[in-house]
């Protein structure tokens, strides 16, 4: 039992699924909302254990006074705030709408925003630093890797069309033929890929998500 | 002879003296292959259509009206060539007109109603010269009652196509049953993944394990959860510590199920920690900053990447390097291909991930569905071929028949 419902529930499912995209018609449609919504209603359930396991995890942190468990304070402070004044409203308590530009919008658009762009910014010297690794031309693979990187690099900055108009062209061209051939390729394996792999798991011969063999 | 000669000559009188004449050969029919939400008018385009020809459509719910005038539409566009998906590639289809219509303007024509199955809808139509010229009715009311289709013809290719690999993937299921030695090619990221979670022993250090920002529906994601499965069994038979960061409370259950169904697979249920499967963050850079100071405060020997990813990809991967961990990166995220080949040890690019929890498996059933997937692989390759030699000497029909609608 407790291996075979989830294996019909996988075969009933996936079967439902791929056929409801054949049927256009609107009881195709119900159907699919209705899955849709269930979806929805697990989701939102399940966002309560996620809460869980955060607060569980930091609260163990501090307990056990693990490497970084100041940030975890922080975890409970930032929760907490914004649960605070998420619930008073600006007077306006919660079972009315969020009032705009009170403190939970405050908090988001000066605190954690921010604090996003600052993760996204980092990602210009992790580009810097992986770039630099990998532009170095030890062999013959990595050089033209080298040169093709160089020319379209150069090539998409308005300065290269002024010194000679082949460098725009150049980097289009081999954006346009070399590149997007490859990633047709890959696109291929990849369609291919899922419907074996869907085929695996609608049959059952795939269970390693039960943790099991097969 | 004499009709046609007359009937030219009236044409060409009434075209000189600026005056302009109804379509012929009206019809309304129903939308084919939709859910009974759209109507199509269909008229033969008009030798006279110029830029300066408009049509004025009116529909109706009742045939005595009243009929609601609708936006003019110009003669240059609006062709049944635009609609491929209900009237296929014929050449005959740049000769008529074809207007798809799903919602219709009210009196004082400010509000719409959306056109609704099983209901009786009137249609009318009328031509004029400029936009501020005289409608020329069509003497005729055309009725038409959309109805929901059971199967949508114009995805039948794609129904075929997706019966043909469903057969070819099953009979190598079954082959890989009579001939368990199936030849399945090295994948380097794979073998490697026993030395990596050996270092991570010999190490006494944790592996991480990182699914993509997908949805735990996704089949990104459920590549990943597969892996994660075969992972968390050598990790339960090695004793290493396992780290999954989940950025979805969904995915975080599927995964604790699974870790802990693997650790009792592998006879050690003592070992499973639910703590270490847990929710990191949502947002997307909230949990590439959760991921990346457990990276850098545990040092986590092995770093696996497997799912679809987005931007976090190189920060992740990144300060995985940087903090000295062996990395293997699955993904078919085709823009993050290439920061996790610059910065991981191993990467599986595109299908290896859809083929990695077969291959650590080793299961020829499992092997079988790869081999159905190279044979889908290689009728690819030959329709591509001849798509391409068709086309090139003028043949357009062939790649048609593989459009997607």
């Amino acid at each position: 039992m407790k291996k075979n419902l989830p294996l019909t529930i996988a075969f009933i499912m996936g079967w439902l699924g791929i056929l409801l995209d054949y049927i256009p018609h609107k009881v195709s449609e119900v159907l699919m909302t209705s899955i849709t919504k269930g979806l929805m209603v697990t989701i939102a359930i399940v966002a309560f254990l996620g809460l869980y396991s955060l607060l569980n995890m930091h609260w163990i942190k501090i307990k056990r006074k693990n490497a970084g468990w100041g940030y975890s304070l922080l975890v409970f402070a930032g929760f907490f705030f914004m649960l605070i004044f998420g619930l008073y409203n600006q007077g306006d308590l919660f079972w009315k709408a969020q009032v705009e530009q009170g403190m939970v919008e405050w908090i988001y658009t000066y605190i954690f925003t921010p604090c996003q762009e600052t993760m996204f910014s980092i990602l210009a010297f992790f580009i810097a630093s992986a770039a630099y690794r990998t532009f170095r031309a030890k062999s013959m693979e990595a050089g033209i890797l080298l040169v093709a990187a160089v020319l379209v690099m150069f090539g998409v900055v308005p300065i290269s069309g002024k010194i000679w108009s082949g460098f725009p062209e150049i980097a289009q061209w081999l954006l346009e033929y070399p590149n997007m051939a490859v990633k047709r390729a890959i696109f291929f394996g990849i369609a291919l890929g899922v419907v074996s792999m869907s085929l695996r798991i609608i049959f059952g011969i795939e269970r390693s998500y039960m943790g099991g063999e097969g | 002879m004499k009709a046609i000669f007359l009937c030219v000559l009236w044409l060409t009188t009434f075209q000189v003296w600026g005056e302009v004449f109804p379509p012929d050969d009206v019809s309304a029919i129903d939308k084919p292959n939709d859910n009974g939400s759209a109507i199509i008018l269909l008229w033969k385009k008009m030798d006279y259509e110029t830029a300066k020809i408009f049509y004025v459509t009116y529909i109706a719910t009742s045939p005595s009206g009243p009929f609601l005038v609708q936006p003019i539409q110009s003669s240059i566009i609006n062709f049944k060539t635009d609609l491929p998906q209900s009237f296929g590639f014929a050449e005959d289809n740049k000769n008529w007109h074809a207007l798809e219509i799903t919602d219709y303007l009210l009196a004082g024509g400010e509000k719409k109603d959306m056109i609704e199955q099983n209901k009786t809808y009137y249609l009318r139509i009328g031509v004029k010269e400029g936009k501020d010229g005289n409608v020329v009715m069509h003497p005729k009311t055309f009725g038409v009652t959309p109805h929901g289709n059971y199967f949508a013809f114009n995805k039948l290719n794609n129904f075929l196509l997706f019966i043909f690999l469903t057969v070819v993937i099953i009979v190598f299921i079954n082959l890989a049953k009579k001939n368990p030695n199936l030849f399945v090619r090295r994948i380097a990221g794979l073998e490697a993944m026993d030395d990596a979670l050996g270092r991570a022993t010999e190490m006494g250090r944790p592996v991480l394990f990182v699914h993509g920002l997908k949805y735990m529906h996704e089949v990104p994601t459920i590549a990943a959860v597969n892996i994660l499965g075969r992972i968390a069994k050598k990790v339960a038979e090695f004793d290493t510590g396992l780290k999954v960061a989940n950025w979805d409370p969904v995915i975080q259950q599927v995964s604790r199920e699974t870790v802990k169904e693997s650790y009792i697979e592998a006879g050690r249920p003592d070992a499973y920690k639910e703590e270490n499967i847990y929710f990191a963050s949502s947002e997307q850079f909230s949990y590439a900053a959760a991921v990346e100071g457990l990276m850098v405060r545990e040092k986590p020997a092995a770093n696996f990447y497997f799912g679809y990813f987005y931007a976090e990809s190189l920060l992740l991967s990144e300060t995985g390097n940087a903090a000295g961990s062996i990395q293997i990166a699955g993904t078919d995220a085709f823009t993050q291909i290439p920061f996790f080949i610059t910065t991981c040890d191993y990467t599986l690019i595109g299908e290896e991930l859809y083929a990695a929890s077969a291959y650590l498996s080793r299961e020829p059933k499992l092997l079988g569905s790869l081999k159905g997937q190279d044979l889908g692989k290689l009728m690819i390759i030959i329709v591509l071929v001849l798509g391409t030699i068709f086309t090139t000497f003028g043949w357009e029909g062939f790649s048609k028949i593989f459009w997607p609608m």
